[in-house]
């Protein structure tokens, strides 16, 4: 592992009785994919949660390139690097796909009232570029050519890879996908895997949490198992097969 | 003439485009004449009061329409623009202030009114904002209603009267302007101050919903944890759809105040609240036209069945059976029924809003 990208320091999360996450720490390095696995309840999703600013975390910290993110507030999270994607498709059902990407923009652009009355000069030009970048961004995870369609109206697979692309419109330094090819037939699941290939290669670090055991173990470069709120093992996807711990999690302690 | 040009769903040839902003320029400008002459004064003032609604059903879209929150009490924002005039413009107080100062500080204080709804209210959707919003509306009302006393500041329930007319340019419209020694009645000027504030805010709306800002809007009444996601401040931006529908209701109360010369809490009530989200609905929630087409029906066509109910009858059964007034709102009932029936996304929706019901029409 190089550089650090990210690193959480003792991540606690409680509801109500209920533990979520007792004391994680990881640290994701920079151009790294990092899987995050776990049988269901494991605490998966609220980590993603307490990350990317959904949840606020009971106790310990997040810094993202050494600096500490404001955990409880996600548009700040958004704007230091983090972009996500949902377990369940989150897109703007309402709004077309190049409208999706382009609300994806926000951060990045900075329009106000004033701004898109008078239509000034600088605003039309950031307009303009805010289109082109969202044509870009469509391009890149293919589904360029259905830009003007609904986003409901688009197959299951061009979903999950418009909330990619509006998740890569904020420029994030973290890329964290929940889940990505859950619902996925084999064929859109091959694609998926080039694409998250080619968006390292572009210099993006992932996060994936991911229940499709082949996936995870094929793409990453690390891996980290969740078990009751608690990390059992962290280590390169071949070790943690090995892990007897996490064999337990899965199958269940040996037979008495 | 580029933004009236941009009113259009495609993009004509500039020759066109002027041609066609100065045609619909000189028909609206003959509203006034034609009405008045053909059927009297009572019209233009009712054409005047329809502008006036278009005004704020354009302010409440921006709340209801454009960032989805449930708003039952917008007409509060018209009550603090009413009052703000009312106050400085009479003998209330002996102030007497211009309209160009107070219309600004109309908005000003309206838009901060909505801020103080919004803030309390940000992390309410749906049935819940509705309740909260209605209450603020009321209180809003009862306050004017009981501030005569230990200060008398409203007049309580008698209102405000005496207000200042506007004056435009050094000219009071509550007299005529006699221009080349023909004389323009004072309904006329005021409707073509009323015509050029809702042509303002319309443009006003169109420019900002297909903004940053807008986009900010809608993605939150799609979906408000992915705006949040993608970076949206939900709490500003929230904050910031309330103020500025409030602003609009601010200045559309100001004209109002001037307008009647009198104000009192009764014309703030509830009533007036469901029937400008009755507007937008009816008109075609988020869809600019459809908003400004809704607010003019609903506050041209109860008056029309008025009108229509006494001769209609006579016509019918020779004589009178019912009292227009019971009728009319009758008639008026039964065609919002009607149109939520049979045009469920509005009469006048936007493209994408009548493929979504016709979506889940289909049942998908």
């Amino acid at each position: 592992m190089s550089e650090v990208l990210l690193a959480a320091n003792g991540i606690s999360k409680n509801f109500g009785g209920v533990r979520a996450l007792a004391n994680v720490s990881l640290t994701i390095g920079k151009g790294e994919i990092y899987g995050l696995i776990g049988p269901n309840g494991a605490g998966k999703t609220t980590f993603f949660n307490v990350l990317t600013g959904l949840y606020t975390a009971d106790a310990g910290s997040v810094t993202l390139s050494g600096r500490a993110l404001n955990l409880g507030q996600p548009h700040e999270v958004v704007r230091a690097g983090i972009a996500r994607t949902f377990q369940n498709i989150r897109l703007f059902a309402n709004m077309t796909a190049l409208e999706n990407v382009m609300v994806g923009r926000h951060t990045k652009s900075r329009a106000g009232v004033w701004g898109a009355v008078t239509a000034s000069r600088a605003t039309r030009a950031e307009e303009a570029a805010i289109v082109a970048r969202a044509h870009t961004l469509l391009k890149y995870v293919g589904i360029d050519a259905r830009a003007n369609d609904l986003a409901r109206n688009l197959p299951y697979g061009d979903q999950r890879r418009l909330e990619i692309a509006r998740a890569l419109a904020t420029e994030p330094g973290l890329l964290a996908l929940d889940e990505p090819a859950a619902g996925m037939n084999a064929s859109e699941t091959a694609a998926l895997r080039e694409l998250i290939a080619g968006l390292r290669s572009d210099g993006i670090t992932i996060l994936l949490i991911e229940h499709d055991v082949k996936l995870v173990m094929g793409l990453c470069d690390r891996v980290a198992v969740l078990d009751y709120g608690e990390k059992i093992a962290e280590a390169t996807p071949e070790a943690v097969q090995r892990d007897p711990r996490v064999i337990e999690a899965y199958l269940g302690g040996p037979v008495e | 003439m580029k933004p009236l040009a941009n009113l259009l769903p495609h993009p004509l040839p500039p020759a066109a485009a002027y041609g066609g902003a100065a045609l619909a320029a000189l028909a609206l400008a003959a509203v006034p004449f034609v009405l008045g002459m053909n059927f009297g004064n009572s019209w233009v003032r009712i054409v005047d009061f329809a502008l006036l609604y278009a005004m704020l059903a354009l302010g409440l879209n921006i709340v209801v329409g454009f960032a989805g929150l449930l708003d039952l009490g917008y007409i509060a924002f018209y009550a603090v623009g009413a009052y703000l005039y009312a106050l400085l413009a009479s003998p209330q107080f002996g102030l007497h202030w211009p309209l160009w100062a107070i219309l600004p500080l109309g908005a000003t204080c309206a838009a901060a009114f909505g801020v103080l709804l919004g803030a309390p209210t940000l992390r309410l959707r749906g049935d819940y904002l509705a309740i909260v919003t209605l209450g603020f509306g009321e209180i809003i009302r009862i306050f004017l209603n009981n501030l005569n006393a230990p200060v008398n500041i409203t007049n309580g329930p008698q209102g405000i009267a005496n207000i200042d007319s506007m004056s435009v340019a050094g000219h009071a419209l509550e007299k005529p302007l006699v221009v080349f020694g023909f004389p323009i009645p004072s309904l006329y000027l005021f409707y073509y101050l009323f015509l050029a504030l809702a042509v303002l805010t319309m443009f006003i709306c169109i420019r900002l919903e297909d903004s940053r800002i807008g986009r900010a809007w809608v993605a939150i009444r799609e979906d408000e944890i992915a705006a949040k996601a993608c970076g949206i401040n939900t709490r500003n931006i929230k904050l910031l759809a309330f103020a500025m529908g409030a602003s609009f209701g601010g200045v559309a109360g100001g004209l109002f105040a001037g307008f009647q010369q009198f104000v009192s809490p009764e014309s703030f009530g509830l009533l007036e609240s469901i029937m400008v989200l009755c507007m937008v609905v009816l008109g075609g929630m988020g869809h600019i036209p459809g908003v400004v087409l809704g607010a003019l029906l609903l506050a041209i066509l109860p008056e029309a069945l008025r009108y229509a109910a006494r001769p209609a009858q006579m016509w019918l059964f020779g004589r009178m059976l019912l009292d227009p007034e019971a009728l009319r709102m009758l008639l008026f009932g039964g065609a919002l029924i009607a149109v939520m029936l049979f045009r469920p996304a509005g009469l006048w929706p936007s493209a994408v809003r009548r493929r979504e019901f016709a979506a889940s029409g289909n049942g998908t």
